[in-house]
């Protein structure tokens, strides 16, 4: 019998095979998943926002990219994951509504996509899926034993990268 | 000007907040009333200070269906402001509004229902606003609506985003609000910034 971890706004967690972790609901926010696939362990951040170094109040790690990548991976390696080893899925970042204005508020979806790739690039983790952007939400579920995301939206088939 | 923080607000604060929900829902319940031609009661609304993690549970869950109508604040204030309804509230609305001789029987919203849905939160925030405004002396106009029909969660991740910028808390007021027959749930969401925040207070002697 395997466990559904979850994920909550601004949370992280990890999950070893066979049980499964997930976060609900991705509209802007960005889902990272980090895997180590031969040991069969994962993470997951829900991330809010990009930079947590234009944010005064940054004490929950797990709010932005940069540092929610680095708080993962110290949890990741405490199970026993290797930090070399580690490969990258993401989903999220969408825009939920449609504005005219080009307003920096309404582009965060972006900006948390981008602050994300450039952090798993500083630190040489390969970005092997993603599923970004656009103007729905998402639910991801991702399973450690196979590597694979399932991606769930309103009115969409689900999808699995 | 005061600086708030949002973890720290007193009594005093909180209550006038509380006000402000309170008078701005029912300006907006009033403005739905006259709308349908049809009596609505509204329930005291509740404020709350959530976390993140608590904001969409309050609405039936992450992945419940929603309808999300958001407003860019301009004016003395800025921000943001949205309205949400689940989708059977919404359903509910828009029959009392213009018939269900619109449907297109797919379980989807018309072309002419989303319209009105539009108007709908048009008008509830254009109430809500105003009262705001006439209350605090200070000029707020909003943007065109915007509507985002999805999973609760992520609709919520946009005022959740804009509160993330100055806390680990969302200022949330719940208005309930119904006819006879039924009641539907409807959630006021205000964000203003944090500058705003202090102004609004300000502006009420605190």
């Amino acid at each position: 019998m395997s466990d559904m971890i979850k994920v909550g706004m601004a949370d992280l967690n990890v999950c070893t095979s066979p049980n499964v972790i997930t976060t609900l609901g991705l509209g802007s926010c960005v889902g990272i998943v980090l895997h180590d696939p031969i040991r069969k362990i994962a993470g997951m951040v829900h991330v809010m926002l990009p930079d947590s170094k234009k944010i005064l109040n940054n004490e929950n790690k797990a709010k932005f990219a940069d540092t929610g990548i680095d708080a993962l991976i110290l949890e990741m390696t405490k199970i026993g994951a290797d930090r070399r080893g580690l490969i990258a899925k993401i989903a999220g970042g969408a825009q939920m509504f449609a504005f005219s204005s080009n307003n920096e508020m309404m582009r965060i979806g972006d900006r948390n996509v981008e602050a994300t790739k450039l952090k798993l690039q500083q630190l040489g983790i390969v970005i092997k899926a993603e599923d970004t952007g656009a103007n729905y939400g998402r639910t991801i579920e991702f399973y450690p034993e196979t590597g694979m995301l399932l991606i769930k939206s309103v009115g969409k088939e689900k999808k699995l990268i | 000007m005061s600086q708030i923080d949002l973890n720290k607000l007193d009594n005093m604060q909180y209550d006038v907040l509380r006000e402000i929900g309170n008078i701005g829902a029912g300006n907006a319940t009033t403005a739905l009333s006259q709308m349908i031609n049809a009596k609505i009661d509204m329930k005291v609304p509740k404020v709350d200070l959530l976390e993140f993690k608590e904001l969409s549970e309050i609405v039936g869950g992450a992945e419940n269906l929603v309808v999300g109508i958001l407003f860019a604040l301009q004016g003395n204030i800025d921000g943001m402001m949205m309205f949400m309804m689940d989708i059977q509230a919404s359903r509910h609305l828009v029959e009392l509004l213009i018939g269900n001789e619109y449907g297109n029987g797919s379980g989807e919203f018309s072309e002419m229902e989303l319209s009105a849905l539009n108007e709908i939160g048009n008008i509830i925030a254009g109430a809500y606003l105003s009262s705001l405004s006439s209350l605090t002396n200070m000029l707020i106009t909003s943007s065109v609506p915007y509507m985002a029909i999805d999973m609760a969660g992520a609709i919520l991740s946009v005022p959740a985003i804009e509160f993330g910028k100055i806390g680990d808390k969302a200022l949330l007021i719940q208005t309930e609000f119904g006819d006879e027959e039924r009641s539907v749930n409807g959630y006021f969401i205000l964000i203003p910034t944090l500058e705003s925040y202090g102004e609004i207070l300000s502006s009420l002697g605190l």
